[in-house]
């Protein structure tokens, strides 16, 4: 038994595990591309892959790009709508506001766990996110600077999110399907709760009536944009569709929204933004005016309204929490370290 | 107005108020699982302040409701302790000033669970469970940072040392508490003090921290007499009330 221990511990054994994964890891082309053809073929089929499965590296990396880049949308759409959590102009307003924001947080919670399934830490996402090598919803760039912008985020701005995350329910790799089921369930409830708001000012005064208007006004543009770059300008459409990522071009989806929404503003009674915008009878969708792509792509690019505001937020709450966090790892340290002694 | 309307304030304007103050928190918490846990205590606490304010609003009549009493009286009618509107310092503070609540507020609504007035141990009895949980993520976290780093525990220890003016006022009693004690429906919250200093200074000792020797207190809250934060809660609290009035929202 010792012998057997010591050998294992030994330095000899260790480099031999070394070698072992490097010869395991070298593979020849011929089997990867057989890997490869087996996993695609899985995919097609409408397996579900998961964690410990073999993935190629692009797929991994895409998945922790797309998955991360969803949970820190997830983070920083926290502080435009927690910014009204202590003005809501009601308590049963304040408190659907904060349960929806606490639900941001608990995406975000489960798309980072996700991602760290494929061997990426928190910590490492958190130092892209902070960084800004990694990119998070545009949208959130925007101010929410009226009660009704908490209306017209939760009606546009989620339902335009639902049409995103919807097919990612049937995505391939089984940890982000099975959290955007989830995911997509809690952001009806969210986009119902939206529309209510605005429901509820346009019915009101005339001068709740105009908030509402004005909300829509500025957040239309921004919504139709978060569908993404128009098709010609997409760049990883082609492999995410094969990898069930995506199963609507952005265009598409963008058509889908602007349908489904043009009926709902007709109902509050409100005008939506877009002197183009009007019905098409032979193609049997609306047709809309030129999106302001230059606007588009520099908030991307970081220099939006708020984009400044939102990451020093979140630098800040990081930077900041770092004592606390330290004093957790050095209690629980403490608290194992009794243990130990205990049993012993 | 009614002895047990102004009762029913004491207690829900401080679920009220610490909720709004932990409301601020939401989003720049030091972790996504604290963050969370924060707007949760808020959230149990918002829903406590509403089931007690509908309550105050049947008793009152007149079709007030919840979100006038909430919204629309002036600071001198809050009658929440000082305690609960302190600032969100930083993290030690959030923690110590939910500790040092936590603990008064479970020994409070556990024996109002035993009030003859019914929906008084309804509400209690509801809050019991969420209050209990409240106290324990806070005991633990006080734990935690008094016992952690040599960082933690000296800003933990500070909360403490800065709080602790507050915690007198919790068992003091106003006229009006004193009548509905006297009636029999409403806690005599004096009566659990050492119970309460007893157990909070054992999970300070544990936490390695210093149990605070100050003798000088500080009240009026409770009076509506409030420190110089308060105005600037109700400034974000009643906004939206005070800018666009009579409207539904």
């Amino acid at each position: 038994m010792y012998d057997e221990l010591s050998y294992k511990l030994s330095t000899f054994y260790i480099a031999e595990l070394i070698v072992g994964i490097k010869k395991k890891d070298i593979m020849s082309e011929k089997e990867v591309k057989n890997l490869e053809e087996i996993f695609e073929a899985r995919i097609a089929r409408d397996e579900k892959i998961e964690p410990k499965d073999w993935m190629p590296e692009k797929y991994r990396k895409t998945h922790i790009r797309q998955i991360s880049q969803h949970a820190h949308s997830e983070i920083i759409g926290m502080l435009p709508e927690g910014n009204w959590i202590t003005r809501a102009p009601s308590l049963r307003r304040k408190a659907a506001l904060l349960a929806k924001v606490q639900d941001e947080a608990g995406h975000g919670l489960y798309l980072y766990s996700a991602c760290e399934t494929l061997g990426v830490s928190r910590d490492e996402l958190y130092d892209q996110l902070h960084s800004g090598k990694a990119k998070y919803s545009s949208i959130f760039n925007y101010p929410t600077i009226t009660w009704a912008d908490i209306g017209a985020i939760g009606w546009l701005v989620d339902g335009a999110a639902i049409i995103n995350q919807v097919p990612l329910c049937n995505t391939s790799f089984g940890p982000y399907a099975r959290a955007m089921v989830r995911v997509c369930k809690e952001e009806s409830f969210h986009q119902r709760q939206g529309y209510e708001i605005m429901l509820t000012l346009c019915r009101g005064t005339e001068e709740q009536k105009a908030m509402a208007q004005d909300a829509l006004n500025r957040w239309w543009w921004p919504s139709l944009m978060m569908l993404g770059p128009t098709d010609a300008e997409s760049v990883h459409t082609e492999q995410s569709m094969k990898w069930k990522l995506k199963r609507k071009s952005n265009d598409e989806l963008r058509q889908q929204f602007i349908d489904q929404t043009v009926p709902q503003a007709d109902i509050l009674g409100l005008t939506i933004p877009d002197p183009d915008l009007k019905w098409n009878e032979e193609t049997g969708h609306y047709d809309f005016g030129e999106i302001d792509w230059e606007e588009f792509w520099q908030v991307v690019k970081g220099h939006g309204p708020c984009n400044k505001e939102r990451m020093s937020a979140r630098v800040n709450a990081w930077n900041n929490g770092e004592w606390v966090r330290d004093a957790a790892m050095a209690y629980a340290e403490k608290k194992e370290a009794n243990k130990l002694k205990e049993a012993i | 107005m009614n002895n047990l309307y102004k009762y029913l304030l004491t207690i829900a304007d401080n679920s009220l108020i610490l909720a709004q103050r932990l409301g601020e928190l939401c989003g720049h918490g030091p972790s996504l699982e604290t963050d969370i846990a924060i707007t949760n205590i808020s959230l149990d606490l918002l829903g406590q302040t509403r089931s007690y304010y509908q309550y105050a609003a049947k008793l009152v009549g007149e079709n007030k409701t919840e979100d006038d009493i909430a919204f629309l009286r002036i600071e001198r009618d809050y009658k929440n302790c000082l305690l609960v509107e302190q600032p969100n310092t930083h993290f030690g503070f959030v923690i110590g000033r939910q500790y040092l609540f936590d603990v008064y507020h479970y020994m409070l609504i556990e024996k109002l669970q035993n009030s003859p007035d019914e929906n008084l141990a309804a509400i209690a009895k509801k809050g019991i469970k969420e209050v209990s949980y409240h106290k324990r993520f806070s005991g633990d976290w006080v734990k935690r940072l008094g016992d952690g780093t040599e960082e933690s525990n000296k800003k933990m220890q500070e909360a403490i040392d800065d709080l602790w003016r507050y915690t007198n006022e919790l068992f003091y009693l106003t006229e009006a508490e004193k009548e509905v004690v006297k009636e029999g429906i409403g806690v005599d919250v004096s009566s659990f003090k050492e119970e309460y200093y007893k157990e909070v200074s054992e999970l300070l000792t544990e936490a390695t921290l210093t149990v605070p020797e100050n003798k000088y207190f500080t009240k009026g809250g409770k009076e509506g007499v409030h420190t110089e934060h308060m105005g600037y809660i109700l400034a974000e609290l009643q906004y939206m009330q005070r800018t666009y009035p009579n409207m539904n929202w």
